[in-house]
Parts: C-alpha cells; structure tokens; sequence
C-alpha cells in the first residue's frame, strides 16, 4: 500500500472512530449531529476539506471533558497546555499519543549521534507541556535518563514584550547556569532545547567538549543562515543537528539530513497527522512547490481528531522525497513575519 | 547578467557570507543594487565574546603608528580603488559615488562633498586626536601611563570594542568611531539599511594602509541583532531620535547623536546688519541637505524676522530636486519615500496649528513634497513663527528646513533649550559672557562662522576619548622594566 492509500484508510478508520457514539468525543458526536455525517461524507484524506477549518479557541473555551472519546472513558489523562501568554491556555488532552510519536521519532535517529542508553538533558519549557514528558519517554525508550532545565516561555514573553530586555537576559542566564552545572557534572550525551537556548550554552561551553553528540532542536524559527551557524559554530561540526517541527496539537515532524544550503524540511509524521501548505487567500487549495503558504494541520489519531487547523507559520511547499512519500514543509517562519512585526523566538 | 557587489559580514576582519543576503535596491526601482550579507543575533552574541582578542592586536602597534596609518588611507579613501567583498568586485571612487547615490538618494555632488570631508578626517587625525585628549602623549595610551603637563597619567579602556549602530543619512556622520581606532580600540560597526558603503570603503582603506584587519568587525543585522549589540557592548554610539536619546540617558555604556537642534542667534548689537550674515544663515541651514545635526534647525532674533525669513526662503527656493549625476544637485532625496512622507506631514500638521506659515510656498509655486524621477524630494522650507512656543519653532528635519522667530535677546538663552551648535552673532561682551556660561550650548561659535562648519581640534557630541578610556591615578614607586 503506498502512502495515499496509506493515508486514506486511516483517515476512514480515524473519522469512524471519532464519530461513532460507542467511541466518539462529546465534542465532535454534536458537531455531526449540527452538522452532517462525516462516517458518510469522508471517504479519503481529500474529503477533509470538507470540514471548516478547526478553531483553536474551542481548546480554551470548552471543557476538557468534551474531547475525551468514548474509547478512552474511564482512563486518567494528561492535559497538555500550548500558548497562555495571557489568559487561560490552551490545552489538549492525551494518552498514549507522545509515546507513540516520539518512538517513531526514535526510529529515526542516528544511534551513533543518540547513543542508545546516553542520558539526555532538555533546556526548555516543560511545565503543562507535552514535551516534558515526551522527551523524557524518548530518553526512557531509548534506555537512558533525562535531566531538565525548565524556562518558562511565558514569562519570557512577557518580558520581551515590555521590552524588560535586561531581565530577559538574566532570566536565560540564570537557565544556562544550571545547564552548565549538569553539563559539566553529568554524563549527557543527548541535548534537547530550542535554537535560543542553544546558542546561549554554547557562549558558556563547548557543547560537543562536555560529550554531547547529538541535539535535537525544536521550538522556533531556524532560518538556513540560522542553522549554518548552529551546525558549523555552535555544534562545531562535531555534534549532530536535528531541527524539529512540531507541537502539542501535531507531534512531530521530522527533518531529512542537511544539505549544503541548510534548508530545513520537515515532514509530518503521516499517516498520524498531515501538513499542507495552503494559499492563504484559498485555503482550500495548496501552494506551487517551492512557494510560500500557509501551514494547515490535520491531526488524525484515535486521541485526538482536529482537521484542517491553520497553524501560526507559514513555509515553502516542497516535494515528498526518498524518505517521505508525501509533501513537506520547508524554511518555516511566523506567519506574515515579513509583513507584520511577529514577538517570535523568545527561547 | 550584471554581477553586482555583494557586501559581506566582516567578523575581526575575516570575511563570511551569510546564507540570507538582502537586497539593496536602487532607489525607485526593484532592482537589486548590491546584495549585504545579513548576521543573525547568535553570530553577532558570539563574536561579541571575543573582541579582546582584536583589541590586543591593536594593543600591539604604537599609537603614532596607527596615527600614521590613519593618515595614509585617507588617500586609499579619496582615490583608491578598493575591494567590495573579497578581490571580486574593486570599487573605484566613481563606483563608490554611484553605489551609494542609487541606494541613498543622495546627488553625486553631495558624496563628493562628503568623500572630501571624510578625507580631511583621515589627514586630520593628529589634530582631531589632539583635540579628544587634549594634546596627550599617544605613548601613554601604549604603556598605559606616562606624563602630562608634568602631571602622572594613566588612562584604562572602558571597552574592548567600540559598537557603532550607524544611521543612512549622511556618510560623513559615519565618521565619528574612526579615531577609535587611533585610540587602539576595535570598532564593530552595524551599518544603515541603505548605506553600508561608506563605513565598509573607509574600513577597507584603513586595512589598506596596514591598519589590522582584525580591527574591524562589520554586521549588517536586523532588529535582534542589532539590539544584542547594544545590550552587549562595552561602548556603544548610535545616531537616533529624542525618544531614543531618552531611553538610553542612564545608561553610561551608551551615547547616543540623536537631533542636534543647532541654531543662529542674533544679538541686538548686530541685527540690524543682518543682510551681511544672510550667506552664513543660508549655508548653515542647507549645507549637506541639511541632513546634519550641525545644520541650523532655528534662527532667533530680536527683529527683522519677516525680512530675514523672505530672505533665506528666497535663497532656499533655488535649491531643487535634480538628476543625481548633475553637478549642482544639492538637495537629497529620501531612500525610505514614508520618511518624505512623515515629514511633511510634521510640518504641515505644525502649521495647521496656527501662528506659522511656510515662507518658501509662495517662492516655490510647488507642494513640498515632490516626486522626481522616481525619487521622493522635501523642497527647502523657512517656517515663520509667531512664538517661540510654536510646536515647529524648535524642531529638526531632515531637510534644509528652519523656523525664523523673535525672541527677545535677553531671553534667548533661558529659551534655546539643548543645542548641539549655536552660531551667536553679537559683539556684545556682556552677552558673550553669559553666552560662554550658557550650560545648554555644547559648541559655542562667537561671530559669523556657519554651524555646520567643524573645527577638527574641536571635538563636540560628547568626547570619545572621555567615552572609551577612563582616567586612574597612578604611583610608581618601582617598576623593573621601567
């Protein structure tokens, strides 16, 4: 079976079971019942344009109680929280999905860069988000343990914003201090923290001097020139780069190995969630390859249905590849960043 | 194709190519002048934690002979055909006045005025360094004491670098840091969106005439860059506005040129003489397009101002819009057409107020604002003003623009408030002495001598001596090597 029928089949299977009043959600058994049969109308993955396009306010608005499918009744789950600059966050509620995403993320890996059993250490927000225990299960699955140093995105935030720049760096100061000290008194082989972060250490110390031989990256922008300088300065050329794309609502994506230009694709972990990159103008329709558009998810798992979401980025469509027999998403940037002023890149 | 120069990140002197590369377009068209290689924020954070390695290089070589080399690439600068990058793309003195026309509005005229000034500075060092620390000894700066006026000295850095956030307006106000380096103190220069041209040519002649590459560090950033290099530095000078004056006040690190509000001012000895002065108010109001923080924004006198503002407007009108290349084009365009735009609409807002009135408009026979082939023009303005209250009676443009206002003589210098130049024109001694008390004036010409004019010995907008060393006592009671 090849990727679309792939893609197709668990697109039907998925749609059966969130509308299914034996295993469906509150939330989307009243949509249908509003609205129309999606059983009926969604026989494949391009049939999903038929749904309006997922409205990311219902993840603060209504209750997580409304999300849980009959399926997982009963079951404790974990509530996952993206954005909350101000207000309440968003927020997602899930089971098993992490482990599954970050062990198909394990496959991927290089084990000489991630050696199988090396600790890991991960700079970054933790807190309410899935990604704390995401890497935590990465490290477990890959037989080692993980040290965290948290930073709280919002406060930084919140800092940038009132322009507290001086604050902002004492804050990111005092997260590098405590990375160092593990660093420097623990055995890691394996980094996870954001394009920031990283940077930042690497003015402390020699990240691939203290024995790290891989890093994965994940959180915001990474330009070419950006990632150049990451690979060739701060990782030395000496440790792995993997730039990431992903987030609490889609898992994630994987990049394939640099090229000589450093631009980053990623590609979606498909057939569990599906990027395409739509006109803005008429998000029905995708972009040429190679143009700029806006990025639309589609999450397809039995935890969690959320069709046709417009993300806050936008990236260049690029063709599927050896590896991925579907689209990509590549040099992904704030949406409207060249024409709006976008607070971007606070960790 | 047209090849065309490609302008690059210089990291201590070491030449790097960004992978982002930002077009420069030609002023009114989409096409790409030059390319500049653009530094992210992490690039420019982790040279920052190097630059000491770049001040001991300079460390290294006497100060008389940086003065030396200093002086020697001012011909380099004049007259030099000089690399653009690496060796690909040789810039010659036309295709320096060139470049920098088609991406700054600015008249080739205008450049070679500036090329000229810009050479005296390289020539003038001596007198200019003599001037910042008053006729030190250089070899103090190399040992680190020595002697003045049979006095023990001994002067420390307050910086391993000197960061510089340049403005596009004016080549010649990118000239500031270049004692610096003199003063055996690295420069990290962040240059204007549309005029990387000058500070990289003037880099390039002092690597000419043996000054160390490593000196020189060269990052064409965007806003986060540019703000990890003001968050960063050891001494930072930036040209900016009175908000941005405002917000680095308390910060000791940072000096910040921001508008300079010079003035002409009239005593009553001298006024009624005032046609003999109309040439120098003319050119202090014009001189450079009036881009300069030296050029005079405000004329105060006691009398005569509807005669003198006719004058100078009448004067101002035969300043207009011409093709770059034409030889008696002094008046800039702007690069950025909503700068023009914000600008006039400034002026015009003032003068829909009330108690003001555009004296060049009926001269003109124009709006001011004027689109010529392709370029956006300001035409010279002389704005009447009934007070010195009136909301345009104190404001700088960057234009040849001036307010002409009464004010009584012995109220003008509790009025003047800050200002960068004032030219007085009086020979009243009692007046010159409460002009030389006067705390707001920080350069004081005495008699008719235009604002823009600078003396090289006289250093004003602060002191980059005082700015990056600072003065310790000192007692040798032994030295071995001494």
């Amino acid at each position: 079976m090849n990727a679309q029928d792939t893609l197709d089949q668990h697109t039907r299977e998925t749609i059966q079971h969130h509308f299914s009043p034996e295993t469906g959600s509150p939330f989307w058994l009243k949509w249908a019942a509003e609205n129309w049969d999606p059983r009926t109308e969604i026989q494949c993955f391009a049939d999903i344009s038929k749904f309006p396009h997922f409205q990311d306010e219902w993840l603060r608005d209504i209750t997580n109680e409304e999300w849980v499918p009959k399926a997982f009744a009963g079951r404790p789950l974990n509530v996952f929280e993206t954005g909350g600059t101000t207000g309440l966050p968003k927020q997602r509620v899930g089971w098993d999905d992490y482990k599954h995403d970050y062990e198909m993320f394990s496959d991927q890996l290089d084990d000489d860069a991630f050696p199988k059993g090396g600790n890991w250490l991960m700079v970054g927000p933790t807190g309410p988000r899935r990604l704390r225990l995401a890497i935590e299960h990465l490290a477990a699955h890959r037989g080692g343990s993980t040290y965290f140093v948290d930073l709280d995105p919002r406060w930084v935030k919140k800092l940038i914003i009132r322009k507290e720049y001086d604050q902002a760096e004492r804050y990111q100061r005092h997260v590098m201090d405590q990375a160092v000290e593990i660093l420097k008194h623990r055995d890691i082989k394996c980094l996870f923290t954001t394009p920031r972060l990283l940077e930042s250490l690497a003015e402390r110390v020699s990240v691939p001097g203290v024995g790290v031989r891989g890093c994965f990256c994940g959180g915001t922008t990474m330009t070419p020139q950006m990632v150049r300088f990451l690979v060739e300065e701060v990782l030395e050329n000496k440790a792995l780069f993997v730039p990431t794309y992903g987030n609490t609502l889609m898992g994630l994506a994987c990049s394939i190995p640099l090229t000589d230009d450093y631009s980053v694709t990623y590609y979606a972990p498909q057939p569990r969630a599906v990027l395409r990159v739509v006109d803005p103008d008429d998000t029905q329709n995708t972009v040429d390859y190679d143009s700029y558009g806006r990025v639309e998810l589609t999450t397809l798992t039995k935890e969690f249905f959320m069709p046709r979401f417009l993300e806050r980025d936008e990236a260049i469509r690029r063709k599927p590849c050896n590896r991925y027999d579907w689209d990509g998403v590549g040099d992904v940037r704030p949406f409207g960043v060249m024409e709006n002023k976008v607070v971007e890149g606070v960790y | 194709m047209l090849k065309i120069p490609s302008i690059p990140v210089l990291r201590s002197g070491e030449v790097y190519r960004s992978l982002e590369q930002q077009p420069i377009n030609a002023i009114g068209t989409d096409q790409p002048a030059a390319l500049m290689s653009m530094a992210n924020s992490g690039l420019v954070k982790r040279d920052l934690n190097f630059v000491g390695k770049s001040r001991d290089v300079l460390k290294s070589i006497p100060a008389h002979d940086l003065m030396q080399m200093c002086v020697d690439a001012g011909d380099h600068f004049l007259k030099g055909t000089l690399p653009v990058g690496e060796q690909e793309y040789p810039q010659s003195p036309d295709d320096y006045v060139k470049s920098l026309s088609a991406t700054s509005g600015l008249p080739h005229a205008l450049i070679r005025m500036n090329m000229n000034k810009l050479y005296e500075i390289f020539t003038e060092m001596p007198t200019i360094i003599r001037g910042l620390t008053r006729g030190l000894d250089l070899a103090v700066l190399d040992k680190g004491y020595g002697e003045q006026h049979g006095v023990p000295v001994s002067y420390s850095a307050n910086t391993d670098a000197l960061a510089v956030v340049l403005p596009s307006n004016s080549p010649a106000v990118t000239a500031l840091w270049m004692p610096s380096l003199v003063m055996k103190i690295p420069v990290l220069l962040k240059p204007g969106r549309e005029e990387p041209w000058t500070p990289w040519r003037i880099m390039q002649s002092f690597i000419k005439a043996g000054m160390p590459k490593e000196a020189f560090s060269f990052y064409p950033t965007d806003h986060d860059g540019s703000g990890a290099i003001v968050r960063r530095s050891g001494r930072v000078m930036m040209f900016g506005d009175d908000s941005t004056v405002s917000q680095h006040a308390l910060d000791p690190r940072v000096e910040v040129h921001g508008s300079g509000k010079s003035k002409i001012i009239f005593g009553e000895d001298c006024i009624d003489d005032w046609e003999k002065y109309l040439d120098i108010m003319v050119e202090s109001v014009s001189a450079n397009s009036g881009r300069s923080c030296i050029n005079a924004s405000a004329i105060l006198v006691p009398r005569h101002a509807d005669a003198i503002a006719e004058a100078i407007a009448k004067r101002l009108t035969e300043i207009k819009p011409l093709p770059f290349e034409d030889a008696n084009a002094k008046l800039s365009g702007f690069a950025n057409p909503k700068f023009a735009e914000y600008i006039n609409g400034a002026v015009d807002a003032g003068l829909a107020e009330g108690g003001a009135r555009d004296i060049n408009e009926p001269h003109r026979g124009r709006e001011r604002h004027e689109i010529f082939q392709n370029m956006h023009y300001l035409h010279p303005t002389i704005i009447r003003c009934e007070s010195w209250e009136h909301s345009l009676a104190n404001r700088e443009f960057l234009f040849p623009f001036a307010s002409v206002t009464e004010v009584a003589q012995a109220d003008m210098l509790d009025s003047i408030g800050s200002s960068l130049v004032v030219t007085a024109i009086t020979q009243d001694p009692v007046w010159v002495e409460e002009l030389l008390e006067c705390p707001h004036i920080e350069r004081l010409n005495l008699g008719a001598w235009p604002t823009n004019r600078v003396k090289w010995d006289q250093p004003h907008e602060g002191n980059l001596f005082e700015f990056l060393y600072k003065r310790r006592s000192i007692h040798i009671a032994a030295l071995a090597h001494v």
